[in-house]
């Protein structure tokens, strides 16, 4: 009667470890395709959102607005290769529509396009413009415990989009509102398009800041699978107030060249760096959705 | 002849021009609150802190539960309400015309108007009536920002009955709403059983001279126009045009072709707003001579509200006197 959408699609480490490696090699892909996009962000979010899309999101990517859906929003909306790569592997829509990735009449826009216009399934609405998502997401969690429902509602920053006051405006209504359904996750890779984040703008202490808009702070290595998966469960646990996973990562995480570098920020390889990129991210049992070099 | 002649039932009877009933539009729009609150469990309110001002305590009071303090950070709001929309309600944003929308414009156009969240903006203190206030609360762009966004619908009631309707009537629709009011009380003037459509203008008075096509609180300054044009034996046609997106363009071409001239009349910028839009359509489709009534690409400063009328050119002498230049372009 009720689907159920507690359903992980991979419980063993090792399936999430090599789903995250495909979804790296799915981001390398789609940006040799598309020749125009982000390479750094994603790179370095794919061990979280192996872990979210396949293992720990209340989820049914046939039915993607169930009412009983845990709810994702990527306020980063330049992050969206890995975002459209973990959707297109759950099965929200066919794996071959990557390769249309910031295509003239595609669903896969630059920045991820609202449902009303573009109608990519999983995307809740659109994002791009920085600082709005945490807003957004504290709407979402504010009406979810309005009507007493157990959804858990997740919202993907960066640490270079915290510098935008808006995301401390949310901060404070969440904290004042006590949304115990909300999950901050704040990408802190120290990187941003100008340079490394505390040269462009002073964040540290950023733990203690979280902390004293009232959240209950988590710090975890973003790149360690069963690491994520014990905070996420923890995050969901909190009560009375709401949470925030500090996760540390490395910009370009799993391409030598990229790693921790902010100058691929806002770039794709081109064509020989794509090709090492892949030499190092070894193929998976997943397989590509396109042989990029096979003319 | 009759130089004034009312049309249909828009209107209350035995209406006195020289002594009307006053009450405040944001009190309509918070008196509709309330009632949307009993019959509709959806409708959930957000507050910027300013909700004694635009009446949004009245809703708050009835409705606790239902009604989300954010602070004074406009910016949160907008995207608030967006999310609130996506977990099914129908959420009502409400702060200062300025401050809904100037400081939140990113806001609105990512994440309310592209992403078309059914969310409604409605704007109290707007124009140049917030008086003493003085130019930093006196909204006079609100209507043009609001207006070039996509999927944005854009309202300007003209008297408490008539915000009443229209705050009523948008929660039936699943589109994004921009709603714009006033703070000050001001004539009551219209039918409440009167039918109310939105993107449908209402011609209160037939006449053949010229059209005077307004809105909101300058629909009833049109009103007392009227009285000075009948004395010079002038005879004009008034539309209030309250609904500036989607506008009514058969209502300003019939008015073209029937009277040949036309002036617009708004408490706002003329740029961008009621007269931008009217233009936009007459340019075209039946391009004939506008005068314009509103702010002319200035910020407003303290005063009375009607002294502000005067000094910037929006009062009925403003509007008679730019019927009668009107006329004297047509060809």
């Amino acid at each position: 009667m009720f689907p159920n959408l507690k359903n992980p699609v991979f419980t063993d480490i090792d399936d999430l470890s090599e789903m995250a490696r495909q979804l790296r090699r799915d981001i390398i892909n789609e940006l040799l395709i598309s020749k125009s996009g982000h390479s750094g962000g994603p790179l370095g979010l794919a061990d979280l959102f192996s872990v979210l899309y396949f293992n720990k999101l209340n989820i049914l990517p046939q039915d993607p607005y169930n009412p009983e859906r845990d709810f994702v929003f990527l306020s980063i909306g330049h992050v969206a290769p890995i975002w459209y790569a973990a959707l297109a592997r759950r099965g929200y829509f066919p794996i071959d529509e990557l390769k249309t990735l910031r295509k003239i009449n595609g669903r896969l826009q630059g920045h991820p396009a609202p449902l009303k216009t573009h109608g990519l399934p999983g995307v809740e609405i659109a994002s791009g413009a920085l600082g709005q998502g945490l807003s957004i997401a504290v709407g979402t969690a504010l009406g979810l415990k309005l009507d007493k429902k157990s959804n858990h509602v997740f919202c993907i920053c960066g640490d270079g989009e915290l510098n935008e006051g808006q995301i401390w405006e949310a901060a404070m209504t969440a904290h004042h509102h006590k949304t115990d359904n909300l999950t901050v996750i704040v990408d802190r890779n120290h990187c941003q398009i100008d340079n490394r984040t505390e040269n462009v703008m002073m964040l540290e202490p950023l733990v203690e800041k979280w902390k004293a808009f009232g959240f209950e702070l988590f710090e975890i290595d973003g790149h360690n699978l069963k690491e994520i998966m014990d905070t996420i469960d923890a995050a969901k646990k909190v009560k009375g107030k709401p949470s925030c996973i500090m996760l540390y990562t490395k910009m370009g995480q799993g391409v030598s060249f990229m790693q921790d570098n902010y100058k691929w920020h806002g770039v794709p390889p081109n064509d020989e760096q794509g090709k090492i990129a892949l030499s190092e991210l070894l193929p998976t049992k997943f397989g590509d959705f396109v042989d990029y070099y096979k003319k | 002849m009759n130089y004034i002649n009312k049309c249909g039932n828009l209107l209350i009877d035995n209406l006195d021009l020289k002594n009307p009933e006053h009450k405040e539009t944001r009190r309509g729009f918070g008196d509709a609150l309330v009632e949307l609150g009993k019959s509709n469990p959806n409708v959930v309110v957000l507050g910027g802190d300013v909700s004694g001002s635009v009446r949004t305590d009245l809703f708050r009071d009835a409705f606790p539960d239902r009604f989300f303090s954010v602070g004074i950070s406009e910016q949160d709001m907008m995207g608030t309400a967006a999310g609130l929309a996506l977990a099914g309600k129908i959420p009502i944003a409400s702060t200062y015309g300025e401050f809904a929308t100037g400081r939140p414009f990113d806001q609105i156009r990512q994440s309310i108007a592209y992403s078309q969240m059914n969310v409604k903006i409605c704007a109290s203190h707007c124009g140049f009536t917030v008086g003493p206030d003085g130019a930093t609360h006196q909204s006079l762009e609100d209507v043009g920002i609001m207006r070039i966004l996509p999927h944005m619908n854009v309202v300007t009631p003209v008297d408490y009955n008539q915000t009443y309707k229209a705050v009523t009537e948008c929660v039936k629709s699943e589109h994004p709403f921009y709603i714009r009011f006033y703070r000050d009380n001001s004539p009551n003037y219209t039918n409440p059983d009167a039918p109310f459509e939105f993107g449908k203008a209402d011609t209160l008075y037939e006449g053949t001279d010229c059209t005077i096509i307004a809105s909101g609180l300058m629909v009833w300054e049109s009103m007392l126009a009227l009285e000075l044009l009948a004395e010079e034996k002038i005879s004009c046609r008034l539309i209030n045009m309250h609904t500036i997106k989607p506008i009514d363009r058969n209502a300003i071409v019939q008015a073209a072709k029937d009277t040949d001239c036309i002036v617009t009349c708004e408490d706002h910028q003329k740029i961008g707003g009621l007269g931008g839009a009217v233009a936009e359509v007459l340019a075209q489709e039946y391009p004939a001579p506008v005068e314009f009534i509103g702010a002319s690409d200035t910020f407003g400063e303290s005063g009375k509200a009607v002294e502000l009328y005067e000094k910037y050119g929006l009062s009925f002498r403003h509007i008679a006197e730019a019927v009668k230049r009107a006329v004297k372009r047509k060809k």
